[in-house]
Parts: structure tokens; sequence; C-alpha cells
């Protein structure tokens, strides 16, 4: 219904020459369960002009999937005394626990670094609100080493020619979630892009959430820590009982 | 094989983890150590956050002890009243652990102290052992046997105040000393995730000199208690406590345990005291090297 007014709106208000993005994600929900080792989500849609007909031009489309954000404190090791030990650090108060971007060119090929800034396109344009005063080249230099930190494990990435569009209509994106992504709400946000300019976006969301038997420990070792600590020494006394009892007769 | 562990939030192929297990276990039972000295730097190597590496290696400890302990004592291997004293010494010294952890861990030098701790720890300790377990082996080999001078134990304890007879141990000394070492393993329990049995072990024969008869049944009886309560405090204060994961470690470490008690009857005690000296010896270097040597990891990212 929104996405019919809106449609009515752009017609109305001429604004015609602007296409429409209609994103779907192949998966809404993710269920972290046992076994689960990552998956992988399909991220498509179609770009339509607002008569509903194909837009018969090219787009630069860029996809952006980010995980909820966390407080966190980034720590640079330096040599002192010829050990390398914590010696800087840096807070932000928005790191995203997963950032992937995929575009169907190069970033820099597409927009110029303000566009970047502005919508948070590519690694160096993630909006990390640091806690405190932070000079600029500082700031550059923590987030680069979180980007680095972040992309050893995957959960930072970037991938140039992740997107391909077909027939100037249907574009996908293929964006892997490692087994160690956090739970809760992920969005989806998908831009069109002309001539350096954003000429549409729309947001689909995903949600990620531990199920069964993982969601059943998770919730268990949060909520009562107390009984959660005694289980694992009972069970780790059982364990190391057990086997003492089956090697005496061995 | 692949497990999802839920606390520490991410897959690992659980065979690994059991072989892990294993190898601690088999340590554990030949030494009397519980293995967490190397548990713990496996587990962060293998990628393991490593709050939740030394929380779950902590309760890998106690079942790897336990069936030990069980061992030892149906041959009379523990002595309960010495090993009540370092289980004491040993609680108190989980509580300023836990203490001196979040201290560490607020002042972002967490990781570092525990490198330098494990150089310096495992470092002279292991020297001192197999400086100790080659000389034997020489007078051996020559077909002396040393002065039984080693059972003396050393002049600093014998000036302590207060005695207890210990027989089990052959002892008459303050019950202070075995107080005092139970306090510094149970510190170095909550911060390096170990079970301090590595410790332990050569202070009972050459600071408190006990029979070694008792030495590794009664250090394993201390450190099944300290990982006990090492567990409970990462439960109820870091909530890291992955209990798949220690489920998969124990696994494999409660056999090797077992195999590791049996074969430790076959080998000469000289013998694996030298086997242990290297490879303390050897995590200890690696540790000197990660301190020294640029990381792979110049920059850290904690959640706040």
């Amino acid at each position: 219904m929104k996405r019919l007014f809106a449609l009515l709106c752009l017609v109305f208000l001429g604004a015609a020459r602007d296409p429409i993005l209609v994103p779907e994600v192949s998966q809404h929900k993710v269920e972290v369960r046992q076994g689960f080792t990552g998956t992988e989500l399909l991220l498509f849609g179609a770009i339509l002009d607002p008569q509903g007909t194909r837009a018969g031009r090219d787009y630069d489309i860029v996809v952006v999937l980010k995980g909820p954000t966390q407080s966190i404190t980034v720590r640079e090791k330096q040599k002192h005394a010829g050990i390398w030990i914590n010696a800087a650090s840096a807070q932000f108060r928005s790191a995203p626990s997963f950032y992937a971007v995929a575009s169907s060119r190069p970033l820099n090929q597409i927009v110029d670094a303000r566009t970047s800034a502005i919508y948070e396109l590519g690694l160096p344009f993630i909006q990390l609100s640091p806690i405190g005063t932070i000079d600029p080249d500082r700031q550059v230099r923590f987030a680069a080493g979180l980007a680095g930190v972040m992309s050893e494990g995957s959960l930072y990435q970037e991938d140039p020619h992740g997107v391909t569009v077909s027939e100037q209509v249907l574009y996908q994106a293929r964006i892997a979630l490692p087994s160690s992504v956090q739970t809760g709400s992920y969005t989806a946000e998908t831009f069109a892009i002309s001539k350096g300019r954003v000429v549409a976006s729309a947001v689909a969301r995903v949600e990620v959430q531990k199920q069964g038997f993982e969601r059943f420990v998770a919730d268990f070792a949060r909520h009562q820590a107390f009984l959660y600590g005694l289980v694992a020494v009972a069970l780790s006394i059982a364990m190391g009982w057990i086997a003492g009892r089956l090697f005496a007769y061995v | 094989m692949d497990v999802y562990l839920p606390i520490a939030n991410l897959a690992v192929n659980g065979l690994v983890i059991v072989a892990l297990g294993a190898l601690t276990g088999l340590l554990s039972g030949v030494f009397g150590v519980g293995g967490g000295f190397l548990t713990t730097p496996l587990l962060i190597f293998y990628g393991i956050p490593p709050t939740v590496a030394a929380a779950s290696a902590a309760s890998q400890v106690t079942g790897a002890s336990v069936s030990g302990v069980f061992a030892h004592s149906r041959r009379g291997g523990v002595d309960y009243q010495m090993g009540g004293v370092l289980v004491l010494g040993g609680v108190i010294g989980t509580g300023i652990g836990a203490l001196l952890f979040r201290l560490l861990s607020a002042l972002g030098q967490i990781d570092t102290v525990i490198s330098v701790l494990y150089v310096v720890l495992l470092g002279s300790i292991g020297s001192f052992m197999a400086r100790d377990a080659v000389r034997e082996i020489r007078a051996h080999a020559r077909g002396l046997t040393l002065a039984a001078s080693k059972r003396r134990h050393h002049p600093l304890v014998a000036s302590l105040p207060l005695r207890w007879r210990f027989y089990r141990s052959g002892l008459y000394i303050s019950p202070l000393a075995p107080l005092l070492l139970g306090v510094v393993t149970g510190i170095a329990t909550m911060l390096m995730g170990i079970g301090g049995g590595f410790m332990l072990v050569p202070a009972m024969l050459y600071i408190l000199g006990m029979s070694a008869g008792v030495v590794v049944g009664t250090s394993l009886f201390q450190i099944m208690f300290v990982t006990m309560a090492t567990t409970m405090m990462h439960a109820l204060t870091t909530r890291a406590v992955d209990m798949v994961l220690a489920v998969l470690l124990l696994l494999g470490s409660v056999t090797g345990a077992q195999v590791g008690a049996r074969l430790a009857l076959s080998v000469r005690p000289e013998r694996l005291r030298l086997a242990l000296a290297a490879i303390v010896l050897v995590v200890a270097f690696r540790m000197a090297l990660g301190l020294t040597y640029r990381p792979d990891a110049v920059y850290t990212v904690t959640a706040l």
C-alpha cells in the first residue's frame, strides 16, 4: 500500500525521470541453529520507471547490508621497550557488527567521496560516531584498523563487482554471512545511482535470530547465570566421573 | 563436523576441538597439570574469543582433573588435608584474580599482562624443571641415586609460624605455606585460564617438599576445586562459559586423562618431567615471540 502511495506521489509530482526500486531478499529471517556455518543472502530486485515499465536505462546499483551497531573500543598495539603492547585506543559509539557493500562497478567510479560519506557507501565511509574528541587523521587510522580486523573475519566486505544488472531491469547481489554474525535486525539498502547522484533507494529487512537449543543456551547463560554456572560445573564433574568409571574396568 | 557455539557465536569443527581436549587431557593425566596452559592459547589461535576460551577451558580442566583425582585416589595418591588448605587459598586467589581481571581489562592491558605472565612463569618453571630432570637422568645413567636432600622443604617455609602435621605428604610445616601457594595459583587460574598445575607440581616438590607419591593427585584435587570456582566466577561475571565448547573439550580430555594416567605409570618420572619442561618451554617461547614480533593484528576490537 505504502509503495503504491509513494508511486502515485511520484507520478503526480512529476518526478517521472527518477526510477523506483523494488528490493527483495531471499530470506527475511536467518535462523542460527545447531550446525549453522553461515549462510548466503541473495539481494535482488527490479528497477522500474514510475510508469511501472522497465527503466530502460543503465543505472549503477549499490547494495549495502548492515548489521546492528555496537559501541566498541579499538586498541592499537605499539612497540615499547621491545614488546608490543596496547598503547593507544579510540572508542566508537555506532560501529556496525556487520557491513557488506556490493556494487556493479568499483565505488570510486560511481560516486564521489561526498556522496559516499552521505550514504555510507564503502568501508572508509561508515559512520562510526567517535566518543569524545578525536582528530581526523587519528580517526581515519583507527577506522582503517577496525575495517582490517572486521574484514579478516568476513564481517566487513566490499565487492566492487558483486552486483549484476540484467536487461536494465533486474539486479542481484550475493552476500555471505559468516557464522560469527551477531543476532539482531539487519537492513539491506539498495541504491540506484546515475551520474554520481543517488536517484532512488529502498530498504528491506532481515532478522538474524538464534533458534532452538542455541537460543536456549544463550538465554540461560544470560538470565540465570548462577544456575548456568552450576550446570556447567556439574556437567564437567559428571563427564570426568563417568570416564573415570568406564576406564576403571578397562 | 561443524558445531555452532552459542556463546562464542561462531561455528567450529567439532572434531578439532575434541582432539584438542584429548591432547590436553593426556597431559593432565600424565603430569598432573590441568593442561589449561595449552588449551587456552590454542583455542584463541583457532579463533575463539579470548574470554570465552579462558572461561570454557576452566570447566574442561575440571572434568579432566575429576577423572585424574579418581584415578589417583584409588592408589592413595591424594593428601586431602593438604588439598583442603590449597583449595581454600585457591578460592581466595580466584576472587583476587577476578578483580585484577576487571582492572586490567579496563586499562586494555589484559592481553599483554597475560602474555608476559605466560613467558615469565612458564619460562622460569620450565627451565627449572628441565635442569632438575636432566641432572637426575644423568645421575641415573651413572648408576647413582641422588641424595634424598630434595625432600627437605625450602628454608623460608620452615620459618613460618604455626605447624601442622600432613601425614600423607610426610610433612610437619605451617599451613600458611600451602595457603599462599593456593592463592597464587588461584590468581593465575582466573587471569590465564589455566589450572595452575604446572606451577603447583614443582612448588609442591621443591618448596613444600611433599613426597612425590601424593604430589600429582593432590595438585589435581586442588585444580578440580579451583577451576570449579573459576567456572562459577566466569558464569556470573563475564558470562563467557560456552557449554557446547566445554562439552566438546571434555569429551576429548576425560578420555585423554585416563589414558595419560596409565601412561604415567610406565614411564620413569624424571623423563616425564623433562618432557613436561620441554612442552612448557615451547609454549613460553611461542608467547615471547608473540610479544616481540610485529603481531598480525595490530588493532583489536572489544565491545564496550
